[in-house]
């Protein structure tokens, strides 16, 4: 990660049991790496991207149709943060699209539920997307759900999930949501 | 017509090359014409549109809406387990009958003035037939048979539903011919179960992704991934073959034809065999043999609308929805078989990543499309050329080949039109 403002450095004895933590402190953790998430995806440092996650993690974009239903396939799934780099080497190397930026509109997070581990918050997110036509429209819009872990000093996702709404994908995806 | 000897000598020259290869006028792909051309004679012509797998309606009262080209319709199943197809427009004023995407009723129902209607299409109720206190009401000689919802010939093979428009068009199985038969049944060679869907708006006319899916050509040298790690090469072991009438295409590839060398030498100066790309974690395509004959993917399209692959571990049907000349959904529907074990089911979920909109081998076909209709949109004169393999419709026991490209635009143009000669 190195410079990255948001992350502060390690300051908690490790393990950490959030559930001793301050509700508020919490709170403004999750802001902060749910914020820098679509930053670094909105910003393209994308190699940065994996390393907000868990070395083992879950990072899946699922339309909301199959989410409703229980049915598992999602247009982007990833179980490991391996897998997150070979996408990013894969859209830097490999793939073909339009060229395009995302931007990254989030809501409040609201934190669902604490366990000693694991946080699980929600928060709501649209993302624009702006090719070199330069107009801007809604590409995907849908809720975050996530676990965050404190391991290793920081806060990572142990699992995101993108549930989204905009079930007709523009053209294809290619660029973490 | 020319005096000038050398212009009219170069006029022979070019008309000699119009003979060999296929030249399609780009105005196929954007004129409004065409398109509404099509609909009628192709979609809702004689012709078997895919609809559903059976496995989206298992149970009596399930149904699902879908489209034939751009038309509404809606597959049931009703209570004796029986398929219907019909159109999604009420026989009174024209209202959408089924409005969710899926879901179980007894029976449709019409929300604009609740006519409703037995799963097969026929209608069961009008309210206020016979008036409200002596007043009103349908007249006397207003027969509930005469006014059903439009009933589609509708044949499923081995839990594939198709359904047409037309009363003339031979039986599902002649439709197909035997040899894509066959394939289709290798696939759906037992009850399958549905994983889920995945849908794409794709900027481009539709009959482009009809020529894309029966190119063996172009996958190598556009998908990166299928080449540099050997998914699938046009030195592969294949063949890329069509139906007696070749309307339908079947391509096939084995991996377990790779070559290193050889493929190395092919490929050296091609962006899209690239040694020094390997993954981080290649559990990705770490997939399990599943079909005896070696066969590791297929993709079969089925004129008019449907393809049904298998690539690597993944099964998966894409269905085109025609949405004007400009643009079209694809509706993929991935599945795997009833009695898939937890392993094998964790291996389709994951090489779910090779295909559909975020697909590693598959994003860059809507990308495809729509760098071709942005480029044919202005002008109207030209024409595309299409001659690898030699320029006929022909089978190729090889994938260095548009034969299948051009078998469709035999039919196309037989069945639509336009002024060009084919081979």
């Amino acid at each position: 990660m190195g410079g990255s403002p948001l992350i502060r450095p390690a300051v908690k004895p490790e393990p950490v049991d959030l559930t001793t933590l301050p509700r508020a402190e919490l709170m403004r953790e999750v802001t902060d790496l749910v914020a820098l998430h679509a930053e670094l995806i909105d910003d393209d440092r994308l190699e940065e991207w994996p390393d907000l996650f868990t070395e083992e993690c879950l990072y899946s974009v699922i339309p909301r149709e199959n989410a409703d239903r229980g049915l598992p396939v999602a247009t982007i799934f990833c179980d490991s943060r391996g897998m997150l780099v070979d996408r990013v080497v894969s859209l830097r190397r490999a793939n073909i699209f339009p060229v395009h930026n995302y931007r990254h509109i989030i809501s409040t997070s609201r934190i669902h539920g604490v366990t000693p581990e694991a946080v699980t918050a929600h928060t709501n997110y649209v993302v624009l997307q702006t090719r070199n036509i330069g107009q801007s429209f809604v590409y995907n819009t849908g809720k975050y759900v996530d676990e965050i872990v404190y391991s290793s000093g920081r806060f990572l996702f142990r699992s995101k999930k993108a549930i989204f709404d905009t079930d007709l994908v523009d053209t294809l995806m290619v660029r973490p949501i | 017509m020319l005096n000038n000897h050398g212009a009219a000598d170069a006029s022979a020259t070019a008309s000699e090359h119009d003979r060999i290869g296929c030249r399609v006028p780009y105005s196929v792909f954007t004129d409004e014409a065409y398109y509404k051309a099509e609909q009628e004679r192709l979609f809702r012509g004689p012709t078997w549109n895919f609809v559903a797998l059976e496995a989206e309606v298992p149970e009596p009262g399930d149904y699902k809406a879908t489209f034939i080209g751009d038309t509404p319709v809606v597959v049931t199943r009703d209570k004796d387990g029986g398929l219907h197809v019909v159109l999604n427009r009420c026989a009174h004023r024209g209202a959408m009958v089924c409005r969710e995407r899926r879901g179980n009723a007894p029976h449709l129902e019409c929300v604009y003035h609740q006519w409703a209607y037995d799963l097969n299409g026929d209608l069961i109720g009008v309210p206020f037939r016979r008036g409200i206190k002596g007043q009103g009401g349908m007249p006397a000689d207003f027969a509930l048979k005469d006014h059903g919802l439009v009933k589609l010939r509708v044949e499923s093979l081995n839990g594939l539903v198709f359904a047409t428009f037309s009363e003339e068009v031979e039986p599902l199985r002649d439709y197909l011919g035997p040899l894509i038969t066959e394939h289709v049944e290798r696939i759906m060679c037992r009850p399958v179960k549905i994983l889920g869907n995945q849908r794409q708006f794709i900027h481009g006319n539709w009959k482009l992704y009809a020529e894309n899916t029966r190119d063996p050509y172009h996958a190598s040298l556009l998908h990166l991934f299928h080449n540099t790690f050997g998914l699938y090469r046009s030195t592969q072991t294949g063949k890329c073959v069509m139906d007696e009438n070749k309307r339908h295409s079947l391509l096939f590839s084995m991996a377990g034809s790779n070559d290193a060398e050889r493929d190395s030498q092919v490929y050296q100066e091609s962006r899209s065999f690239d040694t020094s790309f390997t993954l981080k974690d290649p559990s990705l395509l770490a997939g399990r043999s599943e079909f005896p004959d070696g066969i590791t993917l297929v993709i079969l399209a089925l004129y008019p609308n449907l393809i049904l692959q298998q690539i690597s571990n993944t099964l998966a049907v894409r269905q085109i929805v025609t949405r004007g000349p400009d643009s079209f959904e694809l509706v993929w529907t991935q599945f795997g078989y009833a009695d898939d074990d937890p392993e094998m089911d964790a291996i389709r979920l994951k090489q779910s990543n090779l295909i559909g909109p975020a697909g590693v081998i598959s994003m860059e076909d809507g990308e495809a499309v729509e760098i071709v209709q942005q480029a044919v949109t202005p002008d109207r004169g030209a024409k595309s050329y299409i001659a690898m393999g030699g320029g006929g419709a022909d089978d190729a026991d090889h994938l260095v080949t548009e034969g299948a490209i051009i078998g469709f635009w035999q039919n196309y143009r037989k069945m639509v039109g336009f002024e060009e000669a084919l081979p």
